[in-house]
Order: C-alpha cells, then sequence, then structure tokens
C-alpha cells in the first residue's frame, strides 16, 4: 500500500451532503476488473453534460460548467473538502479508486460513510474529520482564496492553512501507522497466523457446522 | 455487570485478539463473492502468491451484472451483449475455478442475488460471520449474524486471512411494537425508521431491530429490514434468533442435518441480547403509526407516508438541508407542497435484495392480479431474486398474474436496483421501485427513483401513479 507521510496541495470543494458512491462513480464503471484508470470518470454524472461509460475519450466531452471542480482555478487540487456523510451507499472501492486516479489524497469532511472511511486507507489516501464549523470556515476561504493550499501532516496529525493557522485532527492508532509505513495488511495478519489457526481449532469443536459444508 | 447485546455475543465467539490500539481480528465464517467486487482482490492474491485461507467458507455466483432478459441469459455467459460485462462475469467463473471456490454460475439454479441466495441455500447460519463487498451484507442479519459488506481490499484480506482487521461498533436497538396495520409491510418499517433517524443517525453502530413487530415478521420481512440499515448508516442490522429463523434454514443445502441440526439449533436459540443488555441509544417506534411509506427526493431518508406532501425546502431549519432538499427538488423535477399521490410513474421495478423474495412476490401479485398495467406505464420489471426464487413463484403461477397484467417476468439478477446491465431508467423518468436506493442516477442518468414495497409498487403500476395500496386491496 502507498504510504501518506504528509501533503501539501491545492483543495477544492464538493458543497453538497450525502455525497453518495454513485456520485462519486457511477455503476457503468463498475464493470471494470482493473482497479486503475477511473479518474477521467470521478464525479461523472456532475461533471459532465453527457453520458460517460468506461473506456471513453473524456478529453472532448461536454462540462458541465456548473460543476465546481470543472473550473479552471481548481485544475491540479489534490485534497477535497466535503461535507456530512461523504461516501456513503455502496462498499464499491472503485470510489476511493476514483479519487485516487483523480490525484485526490486527503479529504477533509465533518463526517464520513463508515465503509467509504475505512476503504480510503486501504488505498493510502486519508480521510479527517473535523468539526463541522471548522469545515465550514474552510470552504469559506477556499472560495475567497484561489490556489488555496493545505499542509497536512499525518505524523503530528495537523493541518496548516495559507495563514499559518493549525488545525489539529483524531485519527486511530493502528490506521495511522498503517498510512505512515504504507504497511501491507495482509502480511502483517498473516504474521499472527499461528493465532488464526489456534482460534479456527477451538471455533471448529464449538461450531462444527460452519465447517466443510460448502462442496 | 450488565448483559450482552447480541451483537457484543457474536463479536465475542469470533474475536481472535484484541490489539492494544483498540483493533481487533475477528475470524470469519462465511464470505460471499460477486463479479463486480472481486476481481481485483483475486489479482491481488495472484500478485503476491497467496492462496485462500479456508475455501470451503467461500461462495460466489454472479448476480450485480447478468442480464435478465431471457434472450440475453439463455446462451449463459456467451449471449451476454455488452463485451465488458461479459469479461466481467468470466472472470468470477476462470477466479473460482482457478481458486477452487464453490461458484453458482450464470444459469445454475442455485444463482441468485447474493442476499438471496446466502439464506435460502443454508451458506448463512445464525451466530455466523458473514461478510461480502457488498454494502447490502447486513441483509443476513435477520438470522441473528454478525453480517456486513467490506471493500474489495478487504475482500482479498478475507480470502487470504479468513479475518478482517476491525473496530467494534456501538450498540443500537431500534425497537417496534405494535400491529402493523393493513398493507403496511417491512419495507415500510425501514423507510419509517430511516426517514426517522436519518442516513447517517446510524453510522458507527450495529443496529438490532426488537420489538413485538420484528418478531411477528417472516424472515423475508426481516431481511427486508436489515437490508436497509445501511441506508441508515449503519453496516449491521441483526435481529434475534427464534423459531422462525430455524425454521427458514431447516432443510436448506449447506445447512447441517441429523445430531449436528440438533446441537446447532440448541446453540442458534441462545442467539437474542440479554435482558438487562445495554445498548448506546434506543430508538422507539409504534407499528400502528406506520402508514404506507414512499420515497421522494434523491436519499432514503427522503420519505413520506402515503397521505403526505413533497416537502418544500423553505421550510427546513438549516441551510445545508435546503439546499440539499432544493436540489433533490430540481434532480426529481418535482414542486414542494403536493401530495406525493399526484406524482406519476413510467417504470417499475419490483426485484433486489431487498424485495424479491417469494413473500415480496405473492405480495405484488396479489394486488395485480385481475388488473392491468395502467397504460401510461412504458414498463414494469418483475425480477426474481434467484432461481429458486423463480421456480417457486412459477409453481405457484405468480409469473402468469404478473404476465397477465402486462408485467414482465425476468430471469433472476440485480437488475435496475442498481442498473448495471440494460434495465435501466431513461433521463427523467419516474420508476416506482422496491429497491434500496433513491441516489441521483442510481437507476441509470437522470432517472428518478421512488421506493416503495412490492405492493406499494404493484399498484402504482395499475394506477400510473403513486397510489395508496389500501385503496386497490
Amino acid at each position: 500500500m502507498k504510504a501518506f507521510v504528509s501533503h501539501k496541495g491545492m483543495v477544492g470543494p464538493m458543497d453538497l451532503a450525502n455525497v453518495d458512491t454513485d456520485m462519486i462513480i457511477p455503476k457503468q464503471f463498475l464493470k471494470s476488473i482493473k482497479r486503475s484508470g477511473f479518474g477521467p470518470y470521478l464525479f461523472d454524472e456532475m461533471r459532465y453534460l453527457d453520458e460517460g461509460w468506461y473506456g471513453k475519450d473524456c478529453s472532448t466531452r461536454p462540462l458541465n460548467p456548473d460543476f465546481a471542480l470543472n473550473q479552471a482555478r481548481y485544475q491540479g487540487i489534490s485534497i477535497l473538502l466535503a461535507r456530512d456523510n461523504f461516501g456513503c451507499g455502496s462498499s464499491r472501492e472503485h470510489a476511493p479508486w476514483a479519487l485516487d486516479d483523480y490525484g485526490i489524497r486527503a479529504i477533509i469532511a465533518p463526517s464520513f460513510a463508515d465503509i467509504f472511511y475505512n476503504n480510503c486507507f486501504k488505498n493510502g489516501m486519508l480521510p479527517i474529520i473535523l468539526d463541522k464549523a471548522i469545515v465550514d470556515r474552510l470552504f469559506t476561504e477556499v472560495a475567497a482564496t484561489e490556489g488555496y493550499t493545505l499542509n497536512i501532516d499525518l505524523q503530528a496529525q495537523t493541518i496548516v492553512t495559507p495563514s499559518g493557522e493549525t488545525i489539529a485532527f483524531d485519527i486511530d492508532a493502528f490506521r495511522k501507522q498503517c498510512l505512515l509505513e504504507g504497511l501491507d495488511e495482509i502480511g502483517l495478519t498473516l504474521k499472527v497466523a499461528d493465532k488464526i489457526h489456534q482460534f479456527e481449532k477451538q471455533h471448529m469443536l464449538a461450531q462444527p457446522w460452519m465447517f466443510g459444508a460448502i462442496k | 455487570m450488565a448483559g450482552k447485546t447480541l451483537y457484543d455475543k457474536l463479536w465475542d465467539a469470533h474475536l481472535v485478539e484484541t490489539r492494544d490500539d483498540g483493533t481487533a481480528l475477528l475470524y470469519i465464517d462465511r464470505h460471499i463473492i460477486h463479479e463486480v467486487t472481486s476481481p481485483q482482490a483475486f489479482e491481488g492474491l495472484r500478485l503476491a502468491n497467496r492462496k485462500p485461507w479456508r475455501v470451503d467458507s467461500n461462495i460466489a455466483t454472479p448476480d450485480h451484472n447478468v442480464p435478465t432478459d431471457f434472450n440475453e441469459r439463455k446462451g449463459g455467459i456467451s449471449t451476454i451483449v455488452d463485451e465488458t460485462s461479459r469479461i466481467q462475469v468470466q472472470t468470477l467463473d476462470d477466479n473460482c475455478d482457478e481458486f477452487g471456490i464453490r461458484e453458482f454460475k450464470i444459469n445454475d439454479i442455485g444463482q441468485g442475488i447474493v442476499h438471496v441466495i446466502g439464506p435460502e441455500l443454508g451458506v448463512t447460519l445464525p451466530g455466523a460471520t458473514v461478510v461480502c463487498g457488498d454494502s447490502h451484507t447486513a441483509t443476513h442479519g435477520a438470522f441473528g449474524c454478525l453480517a456486513h459488506g467490506i471493500g474489495t481490499s478487504e475482500v482479498e484480506h478475507v480470502l487470504a486471512t479468513q479475518c478482517l482487521v476491525t473496530a467494534k461498533m456501538k450498540n443500537m436497538l431500534v425497537k417496534v411494537d405494535g400491529d402493523l396495520g393493513p398493507g403496511v409491510t417491512a419495507k415500510d418499517v425501514i423507510l419509517a425508521i430511516i426517514g426517522k433517524i436519518g442516513t447517517s443517525g446510524g453510522a458507527g453502530y450495529a443496529i438490532e431491530f426488537g420489538g413485538s413487530t420484528l418478531g411477528q415478521l417472516s424472515m423475508e420481512g426481516r431481511m427486508t429490514i436489515c437490508n436497509m440499515a445501511i441506508e441508515a448508516g449503519a453496516r449491521v442490522g441483526l435481529v434475534g434468533v427464534d423459531d422462525k429463523t430455524i425454521e427458514y434454514i431447516r432443510g436448506a443445502r449447506f445447512a447441517p442435518t441429523g445430531e449436528t441440526w440438533d446441537k446447532a439449533a440448541a446453540y442458534w436459540q441462545t442467539l437474542q441480547s440479554d435482558d438487562d443488555a445495554k445498548f448506546d441509544a434506543v430508538v422507539e417506534l409504534n407499528a400502528a403509526d406506520i402508514e404506507p411509506h414512499v420515497s421522494w427526493g434523491t436519499s432514503p431518508d427522503m420519505v413520506v407516508p402515503i397521505s403526505g406532501f413533497v416537502p418544500r425546502p423553505e421550510d427546513q431549519a438549516d441551510a445545508t438541508r435546503q439546499k440539499g432538499y432544493q436540489r433533490a427538488l430540481d434532480y426529481m423535477g418535482l414542486k414542494g407542497g403536493i401530495p406525493v399521490t399526484d406524482i406519476m410513474i413510467d417504470k417499475v421495478f419490483i426485484g433486489s435484495c431487498t424485495n424479491s423474495r417469494i413473500e415480496d412476490l405473492r405480495a405484488a401479485a396479489a394486488i395485480a392480479k385481475g388488473r392491468k398495467v395502467a397504460g401510461t406505464i412504458k414498463k414494469v420489471y418483475v425480477v426474481p431474486g434467484s432461481h429458486l426464487v423463480k421456480i417457486q413463484a412459477e409453481k405457484e403461477g405468480l409469473d402468469k398474474i404478473f404476465i397477465e397484467a402486462g408485467m414482465d417476468w425476468r430471469e433472476p439478477g440485480c437488475s435496475m436496483c442498481l442498473a448495471m446491465n440494460s434495465d435501466i431508467l431513461g433521463r427523467g423518468e419516474h420508476c416506482a421501485s422496491t429497491s434500496n436506493r433513491n441516489f441521483e442516477g442510481r437507476q441509470g442518468p437522470g432517472g428518478r427513483t421512488h421506493l416503495m414495497s412490492p405492493a406499494m409498487a404493484a399498484a402504482a403500476a395499475i394506477a400510473g401513479h403513486i397510489v395508496d395500496v389500501r385503496e386497490l386491496a
């Protein structure tokens, strides 16, 4: 997995609550058996005026001028500022894959949907939860300042704004460690394979019907 | 010391280890695999030269992206028109063959929507931990399972290690008591719950659904309710085990038999929350207050009782909500203040992991019987959840009722719930749908979804607009 230690990047706004995974990457793109190449289709339905499908050349598609991230000033963003319950809906990991492929390294919101939040970490992407009031203020600052950038330091768990203000954030220790070191979670779990085998033995005695039935 | 909740018990029974940082390694009994969220996980296994930890815990079937049209389905994978889809379904077959995983292929009798076949085949057993790369995995919680959706990286993790790295959720009890009125179903109960607690109300919680109403509901009804826990933000929904739970499993293909059955059933009978269990949050509803519900907007909490009106954004308290409501109304092509029964319908979808089981089809057929679909309706898709459901429905003659009413009787799959295949809404079309999500574009770009029960959807097909099913019954 990709590591995330610190990141300085330009911020783009997604000013809508309950942005669901169908908005992030519509279902027609889920037909792909790959995990890359979804970036051009991120927010497809909101971003373009025509209908998209996997493999469609996006360079000539008509852009929706009302979609904030289409504005020239937000080209090249790597931090997404979002509203409550971002990533609700399906478990599709294509959502963080699409954000990652687009160039997003961190997402800031007052809250995230559980599965999406979890999926971000598996892809070296940092979802940051901040108080609603702070997020509101960041939206105002982003709108007011072209090229608004934030400096995120995961080790210190801080975000520094252009004015030099430092905002602290919380993160679960295990996830932080995995991100900082870019750890392979499967490899980590397999280090305790003995424990899993031991558990499995007891479990087989307690609930033998869970074993060997599916043939 | 306070007693344990059902979730606590299931958690404790599968805990391999707890780490200092609060995360835990949880053992997984059942892993259900489908074609959309698994190819990248199998590819990951191959690249790392890893093998599945325990093949007999896995079961696979294609459902999300299979055609439901008879002609496109009859040749199996070879007749799938869309090449990308054909490759995806073929890839599942190839991966299952390569890794030795039991799969019900596209036209096998065991094929169907993952959350329909799990319980009906006895893959899902009470007390199990069940995961699947699909957020509606909470459905299996109706059997007293700890079941939830996972992402593709976790699909790979479960395949390789039989475990998940996870953190314990909080406990919420949603208690529904009393008798449901005529024409009011499990779907109306869960829509009312989501309307009450919102789409993030359950975030971070495992929701146990309890109370006398749940006890009265069939297993199909309980599955409908647990299925939509995720629409309230909760990954896990569950219901305690009772005799109905055990009877549903008895005789299923992969269920235990003989002495093992007796031992299993005795254990399953213990799978309820203790009377003195402590929940972090409790929500109560009175069944008698619940009317048939429909959604008007683009989020599953944008619901109203059938006697209600499409809300006006200006009546909402905060600015984000006003903005969200206005956007939803614009997308849906609706004006605030109109009765929901004024909403005209173009297409109807009866199916999905929420409502495609035999009881759902019986309820829809009871309304359709002897009636005709309104002339303004372009198409009615009736999509059974599995081959076994389809066979049972045909045995009961339900297919003929639907066909005589002017509806389309189709092959099993997820179909227009997520519209990955060609079952899709046109731009601006309103759909009365028994599925679980009314997100923008969910059933096709520009499509407008109204969530409701199977009986209500059938009634809308007959009336041509959203209608109170109790007027037709």
